[in-house]
This record gives structure tokens, C-alpha cells and sequence, in this order.
């Protein structure tokens, strides 16, 4: 064979990239995952404050009357009822628990605080945001993909305004009640297990309940709700809204793929800001 | 002519690119005040793109948009919102609002956008959806209408708020013929009744000349060309084999004739060859008053009625070697190269009574039973023969034909289905 019909390696077509060294690989992943994550969250920002300053105009009453109902009234059902279901299963695991201490007489204060300063409003925030924080992203989704939010740009209506400001509105009145319902029948649930079923004193529950129970764990329960509220709403407005810019999907499927990263996003960023907002008032 | 008008939106080398796809390649474009003007181009070559940067969905990357000399990217907030206050966007697939009635979405503009009264607002939607001919579904979901009714409601939405520039993004699509040439010929009346400037996308060639006063052609990136739809017609470029034969059908669509410029082909090959004595006839059929027709009896008769002369034009001329088309939206012109004007007339007489005795009382039966009045709307067509000579411009032999003309056919027809 003669060395000009010789195949050199130079003269291979490049099909590959050549691969890069591992630590690079890890700072680029990394680096565009940070900058991505960054672009985000300023994103996010500025979106929630503009939708947020254009709550307070009185156009907007109607729309917020509208989701206050959405958000709030129609999510009662599923939060009471989880609401009753997790006071029953604390009344009977805290039972139990104190039972071997001889402290039975502390189950209304352990139970009222665990509800009103934690669980309540992080329960019933991960239910709303499954039930209704779930349907915004579809439907912001949807309104965009099918262009109904460029045809209110067209007309003149902020789109932000229109479709955001009453959502957030609605989510700061929404929230708190909510919590506080459940709060209640959780309350009225540990009640019934503890008290009904285990034989637990209901005059001694409903006494510690009340006086173990001060202005502060209540106002730090809403405050949390509000919060978690600002929060849910925000995301999930937010990945709904920006649905067209996905670059992993198109179409329906990014509706779907962006109504479950809205429902994820809230549910981790709610144990988050818990364990931040806590840190703050306790 | 178009360099004394001052445009009233001018495109000055605007770019665009998405990623690394390049739609727009510097296109300079003009849209003059009070016209119709139709920008033409195959699926996909950036005509929705264009429009979108009119209306500032879109921001171009190089060059400029101008209003009234005026770059619209350096305009103060009171000036943009001027700006874009005066300008109705109807998207391609129509953008309704799904969860509101038609009512609604028709109402959302004025409710949200000026200070009119609650009542005020119920009067103005409901003036546009009875003249859209929408009173039926005002209050049904536009998941529960057709997509011509869908078409409409965005079409009514579009003008509610009585904008001075509608930007019409392909307003035809998914239509029937009679309905496609229904919403044109609606485009068409509101934009001389209501007097705004309108910019439409469509791809309904040759419908679209009839009420186009200027026709853009976007192809290859560029705006190629711009100017009269009849210089449009003759226009000799590059894009135009692939352009326009692919758009552009040998047949109208609504009537089965001919298109104007294959009607202007067949005329010379069939009459060039001929000896200059030789002699033929041609017939001028106008259906009058097509406005007060579209008015009272609604879009959808109007085309009906123009189908219906088409179809029994081109079954009895077309029979012995007549070429027929459409020449204006109510005027159709015949050629019978190897009759003369005793054998056209005969055919006339033929024509006149199969179309009296076989079109009109179906046409009446239709248009009647699609209305609701008692009032009646009289239809005249008229018919007119010439005779000429293939030396002769056809259009001399056309207005002869014209100026004969005498009615064929009168019927009455019950209004109501639109004020």
C-alpha cells in the first residue's frame, strides 16, 4: 500500500466535539445552571412586583372578587377536609407520644401550636397550591399558547394587570382564611380523636388550646400564609405565563411539563421559606 | 403617485432573526392612510412576523418602523398609547377569549380600555355582533360555534372600539369559499364604511385583488413588490412562478372561472393566432347594487348570489369554447372567441331563461330562508354584448359590452339577517 492511499487521522472528519476535561464540564454545568437559575429569579422579581403594584386600581375589583372565589371559596372543601384528617392523625400520634410522659394534659397546647404555627399554613398552602396554584399555570399556560394574552397586549390591556395583579390580590386574602379554617378543624380534628375516641378531657383540650395559644403564634401563622401565598401565586403565574419560552417542549406539552414544575417549585419553595420565615419570628 | 403620499406606516431596512433563522432582511414597506393593502407570501416567510412589529409585539433588530414619519421606537408613553389605541389586531387563529361568551369577548375591549358606560358598552358590542350576524351566539362560547362564526367574533372584536388601522392576520383561513370571500368582501365594506386603513395577510389569490387598493409581495426576506393589484398582474419577476403559482389557482375558487391574468392569457393565445378581420363576442354581466345586497341581506347571500351567475355563466358560455372572469367584486366578463354577436345573443336568451327559471327561485329560496325581515332588498343583474376584433383592446370591446347592458334578471328578496 502506498502512503497516499493511507487514511491519516488529520484527515478524519471531525464528527465530535473533541470532549472537554471533566472540571471544565462541571463549571460550565454548573456555571450556565447559576446564571440560568439567576436570570430567573430576577425575572420572577420583576414580574411580581409589577403585577403587584397594578393590583391596586379599581378595575381590577371584579377580577379579584372572581378569584378570591376561585382560589379561596372552592378550595375550602379539599382543606378542610385534609384539615380534619391531619388534626385526627396528630391528636392520636401526640397522644400516644405523651401518654408514655404522663402528659396528656399538654395535647390542646402541642396540638395548637404545632397547627396554627406550622402545619396549618404550610398544609393548607401545598393543597391550594395543588388545587388551584395547578389550574392558573393551565390556564395562564393555555392563554398563551393559544396567543388570548398577545390579543390583550393588542387591545391595550396589560396582560399583567389583567390576569396577574388579581391572582396575587387574591392569594393575600385567600390564604390567611384559609389557614386559619384549617387551623380550626384541625383543632376540632385532634378533638376527635384525642377526645372522642381516646378518652382524652375535652374541657382540659379546649382549655390548653386557648391558653397556650398567644397573638404571636397567630400572627406568625398568617404571616407565613401571606408568604407562602406571594409565593405560590407567583410561581405558578410565572411558569404559566412564560410557558412559550421553554426550550425543552412546545405546545400542550409545555403547558403540562410548566404546570407541573409551577406545582413542584411552590411545594419545595414553601418548606424553604417555612424554615427561613420561622428562623425570622420565632 | 406614492412618492407625494406621505405613508402612513413605513418599514425603513428592518431586520429580524430568531436565533440564528433570519426572517426579515432589511424590508422597506409603505401602507398608506385609508387603503386596503394586502401583503402576499408563501407559508412561513415572515408575513405574521411583519405585522407583529406594527403593533410592537415584536421589536425589529435593524431598522426602522415609522408613523407618520414618526420612528415608533422613540415615541414618548403618550404618543405610543396613541398610537397602538388606534390599531385592531385580529390574530390568524382569532385569539377569542375561550372562557366568555362572544358577547363578551366582543365587549372586553371597551369594558377594559375606555370610559364608557355599562349600558353604552352593551349597545356598541351588540351593534357589531348583529352586523357581523352573530345575534344568535352572543351568548354561546366560541368552543360552541363554527370556526366561520369564530372568525366573526374576532372580526367584530376587532372593530368595536371603531380603531383607524386593522392589521388582519390572514382573516380567511379554514373558510368555506363563499364564506372566505363572505369575510373579504366584509373587510372590503367596513374599511369604506368605517374608513380605517387596513393591512390584511391573505393568501386568496385572486379574491383578495378585488378589495386590495396596494399589494405587498414578501418572498426570499424581502418585500419584492409594491404596488396595484393590476400591476401586480404584470408584474415579471423571479418569485413569480414560485410565488404565485403556488398561491394563485387557474380558478377562482368561489365561482369556478377563471383568475383575471389567466382570463388575460387565454384571450391571447386563442385570439392572437386569429386573422385580423376574424370577429367575436364578448358579454359584461354586473350584478348592481352589491353594497345595498351585502347590507341587507348579509355577506353570505351576496357571495351566494355572485356563485350562482358565476356557475351558470360558465355552464352555458363555457359550453361552445367561452372563457370566463371575474373582473370586479360584481362583474363578470365573457369571451366567445368563435361566436358572433347573433349566435352570444341566442346563447343570452338561453342563459337568461335557465337562470330565471332554475337559479332565481333557489337563490330566493336561500337567501329568504337565511333571513328573518319583511322588508325586501331588490337584486338586478345585468347582461350587455359587443363584438370585436383581436386587434381591438379587449378592454374597448369590454365597455362597449358595458355600455349595452340592459337587466336579464330582477328578483326580490326578504332582508333582516343584517341592518
Amino acid at each position: 500500500m502506498s502512503d497516499e492511499s493511507t487514511v491519516k487521522d488529520s484527515d478524519a472528519p471531525q464528527f465530535f466535539e473533541k470532549r472537554k476535561p471533566l472540571w471544565i464540564a462541571f463549571f460550565d454545568y454548573f456555571g450556565n445552571r447559576t446564571l440560568s437559575l439567576n436570570n430567573n429569579l430576577g425575572a420572577m422579581a420583576i414580574f411580581f412586583f409589577r403585577s403587584f403594584f397594578m393590583m391596586f386600581r379599581l378595575k381590577t375589583i371584579p377580577n379579584i372578587i372572581e378569584q378570591v372565589y376561585f382560589i379561596g371559596a372552592k378550595s375550602v372543601q379539599i382543606v378542610l377536609l385534609v384539615a380534619f384528617f391531619t388534626g385526627m392523625v396528630l391528636g392520636l400520634q401526640l397522644y400516644f407520644v405523651l401518654v408514655k410522659f404522663g402528659s396528656v394534659g399538654v395535647l390542646g397546647t402541642a396540638i395548637a401550636l404545632t397547627l396554627i404555627r406550622e402545619m396549618g399554613p404550610v398544609l393548607a398552602a401545598i393543597m391550594i397550591t395543588a388545587r388551584a396554584g395547578s389550574a392558573m399555570t393551565a390556564e395562564i399556560g393555555i392563554q398563551r399558547i393559544s396567543e388570548q394574552i398577545d390579543a390583550l397586549s393588542t387591545m391595550r390591556i396589560d396582560p399583567l394587570g389583567y390576569l396577574i395583579s388579581p391572582r396575587i390580590a387574591a392569594a393575600i386574602i385567600s390564604f390567611p382564611i384559609l389557614t386559619a379554617f384549617f387551623d380550626l378543624i384541625g383543632i376540632i380534628g385532634a378533638w376527635f380523636s384525642a377526645c372522642l375516641l381516646l378518652g382524652v378531657n375535652s374541657g382540659s383540650y379546649f382549655y390548653r388550646v386557648v391558653s397556650s395559644t398567644e397573638i404571636d403564634d397567630i400572627t406568625g401563622g398568617f404571616t407565613k400564609s401571606i408568604v407562602f401565598g406571594l409565593l405560590v401565586v407567583t410561581i405558578c403565574c410565572f411558569q404559566g405565563y412564560f410557558t412559550h419560552m421553554r426550550t425543552d417542549s412546545f405546545g400542550s406539552k409545555s403547558v403540562s411539563l410548566s404546570t407541573t414544575s409551577a406545582v413542584v417549585i411552590s411545594c419545595v419553595m414553601i418548606l424553604i421559606s417555612d424554615y427561613v420565615v420561622t428562623s425570622f419570628i420565632v | 403617485m406614492d412618492a407625494k403620499r406621505e405613508p402612513l406606516i413605513e418599514f425603513k431596512g428592518v431586520s429580524k432573526t430568531f436565533g440564528t433563522r433570519n426572517i426579515l432582511n432589511c424590508i422597506d414597506l409603505s401602507v398608506y392612510e385609508g387603503e386596503v393593502t394586502t401583503l402576499i407570501g408563501l407559508s412561513g416567510t415572515g408575513k405574521s412576523v411583519t405585522l407583529k412589529h406594527i403593533i410592537g409585539m415584536l421589536k425589529p433588530d435593524e431598522g426602522q418602523i415609522l408613523y407618520r414619519g414618526k420612528p415608533i421606537d422613540k415615541m414618548s408613553k403618550k404618543e405610543w398609547n396613541d398610537y397602538i389605541g388606534q390599531i385592531s389586531y385580529m390574530f390568524q387563529n382569532n385569539a377569542l377569549f375561550d372562557s366568555m361568551t362572544v358577547f363578551e369577548n366582543v365587549a372586553m375591549p371597551l369594558k377594559y380600555t375606555t370610559k364608557l358606560k355599562k349600558g353604552e358598552i352593551e349597545h356598541k358590542a351588540m351593534a357589531r355582533i348583529e352586523q357581523t350576524e352573530l345575534t344568535e351566539v352572543a351568548d354561546k362560547y366560541p368552543s360552541e360555534i363554527s370556526g366561520g362564526m369564530q372568525k366573526r367574533a374576532a372580526l367584530a372584536r376587532a372593530l368595536v372600539t371603531d380603531p383607524s388601522i386593522v392589521l388582519f392576520d390572514e382573516p380567511t383561513t379554514g373558510q368555506d369559499p363563499i364564506r372566505k370571500n363572505a369575510i373579504l368582501s366584509m373587510v372590503a365594506e367596513y374599511q369604506k364604511r368605517f374608513g380605517f386603513t387596513a393591512l390584511l395577510i391573505s393568501h386568496e389569490i385572486p379574491d383578495v385583488y378585488f378589495i386590495s387598493n396596494r399589494i405587498l409581495a414578501l418572498y426570499d426576506k424581502k418585500i419584492v413588490f409594491q404596488g396595484t393589484p393590476e400591476e401586480f398582474e404584470n408584474y415579471d419577476h423571479p418569485f413569480r412562478q414560485e410565488l404565485i403559482g403556488s398561491l394563485e389557482n387557474l380558478q377562482e375558487e368561489l365561482t369556478g372561472l377563471y383568475s383575471k391574468r389567466h382570463f388575460k392569457v387565454r384571450y391571447q393565445s386563442d385570439l392572437s393566432q386569429r386573422h385580423p378581420d376574424a370577429t367575436y363576442a364578448a358579454a359584461v354581466f354586473t350584478l348592481e347594487e352589491m353594497d345595498t345586497i351585502q347590507e341587507n341581506l348579509g355577506h353570505d347571500a351576496a357571495q351566494q348570489i355572485i356563485r350562482a351567475l358565476g356557475s351558470y355563466i360558465n355552464k352555458h358560455f363555457g359550453a361552445v369554447g367561452g372563457f370566463s372572469s371575474r373582473q370586479t367584486i360584481n362583474e363578470y366578463a365573457t369571451v366567445l372567441p368563435y361566436s358572433d354577436i347573433e349566435e352570444a345573443r341566442r346563447i343570452m336568451e338561453d342563459f337568461t331563461r335557465d337562470f330565471k327559471t332554475n337559479a332565481l327561485p333557489e337563490l330566493e329560496m336561500l337567501i329568504t330562508n337565511d333571513t328573518s325581515s319583511d322588508d325586501s332588498v331588490e337584486i338586478n343583474i345585468l347582461a350587455g354584448l359587443a363584438q370585436g376584433k383581436p386587434q381591438i383592446e379587449i378592454e374597448s370591446v369590454m365597455e362597449f359590452a358595458r355600455f349595452n347592458q340592459e337587466p336579464i334578471a330582477k328578483f326580490m328578496c326578504q332582508s333582516g339577517g343584517k341592518k
